[in-house]
This record gives structure tokens, C-alpha cells and sequence, in this order.
């Protein structure tokens, strides 16, 4: 596929995820901090990104399955997926953690399953389309062409 | 603006970061290189108490309020309360907005107090408080 194309698809895809919700204006400046002594800044974060939620999200589902659940726990875990989310500009997943602590602090068990799960499909989500938007940038690169900026 | 001189001669402004989240360890050393400063991140505040005893050519230390073991204030009222450490200037950054916490940092001396997610705005404003 010719160069312009393939950059035309990298922003229409780009931008759906903004209107969509699904990224926020801190994605657009992690995408500014990277530069040529950080080439690969962008993925080298949202890598770590995917690493820690993967974790957190695992802790979550074995402290929220025990017969008495420590709130506390997953509070503090919740806390820590929210900070990370935000700090990447995933925003539908940082709103779920918002609702998410909300069912902390009632100690509402089914309420934060709830949450868990609906965590866990925004992550997955959001997971998915940043591979697809990596991947498109790669594929500009690979035909020699330069990745688009978004702002 | 005060700095530290290097081995070589060099000024430089060498920052500690203090966070336990590796996304957000990235982020501020970034924020921190882009504005020309070296930069040390460690996750704990036991390591960077540690790292402190080392070398104490620190010119700012920038934490996290909420870390496990040991909080950014706990970290805080420690660097205060040291006479080696206590000019070090110390930045607290957290994920909310509590005023009363923002103002218990600021009254044990935090220099300033940044709510995440950090932005170059608030690096270039931390410029002139460097020791």
C-alpha cells in the first residue's frame, strides 16, 4: 500500500480512538515527549503499561475471590491501575477504576466483581487498539514513509 | 540557579525521582531528561534514602505520595529532619487533589506539590526552586 495511504489509515484510526474515548490528551503527550533520544518512548511506557495492569488485574481477581475480601487491598490496587491508566491517557479505563473504588470503599464484593470485569474488558480493549495503532506506524515506517503527527 | 558540578567540570542539575509505579517512574524521568536534568529514579523511599547517604550531589528529589513502606511525606519529614539533607528541595506528586494533604506537605516543607499526570509545564516551573 502506497505511503500516503497507509498514513491516511494511521490518522483516521488515530483519531477514532480519541473520539471514542478510549484516549485521552495524555496519550498526545506522552506522544510529544518522544523524540530522537527516546525513539521509542511511546511504546517503551505503554509496554510497561501493559506489564503492570496485566499484574494488578491477576492480584485483583485472587484478592477479590477470597471468602473474606481485604478492601484495603484492592483499593490499593485499584489506585495504582487508575494512576497508571491516567498517566497513558487510557481514559475509559481510568473511569472504570473511579466507579471501581467507589465499590472499594462500600465493600461491595459483587459490585467490585462487577467492576473487575468490566475493568478487564476496557483494558483488553484499549490493549487491542494500541497494538493495531503500533502496527500501522510500523508498517509507514517499513514502506519508508514517516509516522504523521497527530497535533 | 544553583547546580551541581560533575567530575568533569560539568553543571549539571541531578534530580532523584521517587516512584513505585514504572509507568510513571518513565514518565517523570523523561519529563525531567527532556529539560536537560540528570536524572536517578528509584521505586522506594528506602532506596532513596539509600542512594541519599551515597551521594549526596542531589539537587532536587521528586516522589510519589503514595508508595508502599514508605510515603513521599514520611520520605519528606525524614530529608527535613536530616541535617545533611534537610536544603535538598522536595517535590510531591500525587494522583489526587486532597487539600489537606497538599497543605501537611507544604507545612513539613515540600517545596511544591504537583498533581499527576505530571506536564512539562510544571518541570519548567520546579526550574528556579533547584538547590
Amino acid at each position: 500500500m502506497e505511503i500516503g495511504n497507509l498514513q491516511r489509515r494511521y490518522l483516521d484510526f488515530a483519531s477514532t480512538l480519541f473520539h471514542e474515548g478510549f484516549l485521552d490528551n495524555q496519550f498526545t503527550q506522552l506522544q510529544q515527549l518522544q523524540d530522537e533520544s527516546s525513539p521509542e518512548f511511546v511504546l517503551e511506557v505503554v509496554t510497561l503499561f501493559f506489564e503492570d495492569s496485566e499484574k494488578l488485574l491477576d492480584e485483583l481477581s485472587r484478592t477479590l475471590n477470597q471468602q473474606a475480601v481485604d478492601f484495603k487491598k484492592v483499593d490499593a490496587h485499584v489506585h495504582q491501575l487508575k494512576g497508571s491508566s491516567a498517566s497513558i491517557g487510557a481514559q475509559r479505563v481510568k473511569n472504570v477504576c473511579v466507579a471501581f473504588r467507589n465499590c472499594c470503599e462500600e465493600m461491595n464484593q459483587e459490585g467490585c466483581l462487577r467492576c473487575l470485569r468490566q475493568v478487564r474488558n476496557e483494558y483488553f480493549l484499549v490493549k487491542n487498539k494500541l497494538e493495531t495503532l503500533f502496527a500501522l506506524e510500523q508498517q509507514i515506517v517499513a514502506a519508508g514513509g514517516s509516522v504523521p503527527m497527530m497535533w | 540557579m544553583a547546580s551541581s558540578r560533575g567530575g568533569d567540570g560539568e553543571r549539571q542539575i541531578h534530580v532523584l525521582a521517587v516512584d513505585d509505579s514504572s509507568v510513571d517512574r518513565a514518565m517523570i524521568a523523561k519529563l525531567l531528561r527532556s529539560s536537560k536534568y540528570k536524572v536517578t529514579a528509584v521505586d522506594s523511599g528506602k532506596k532513596a534514602l539509600e542512594l541519599l547517604g551515597l551521594e549526596p550531589n542531589v539537587n532536587m528529589i521528586i516522589t510519589d505520595y503514595w508508595m508502599p513502606e514508605m510515603t513521599g511525606f514520611e520520605l519528606l519529614k525524614i530529608v527535613k529532619e536530616s541535617s545533611e539533607l534537610r536544603q535538598i528541595p522536595v517535590v510531591i506528586m500525587s494522583s489526587e487533589n486532597v487539600p489537606s494533604r497538599i497543605n501537611r506537605c507544604l507545612e513539613e516543607g515540600a517545596e511544591d506539590f504537583l498533581l499527576k499526570p505530571v506536564r512539562p509545564s510544571d518541570v519548567s516551573r520546579l526550574c528556579s526552586r533547584m538547590r
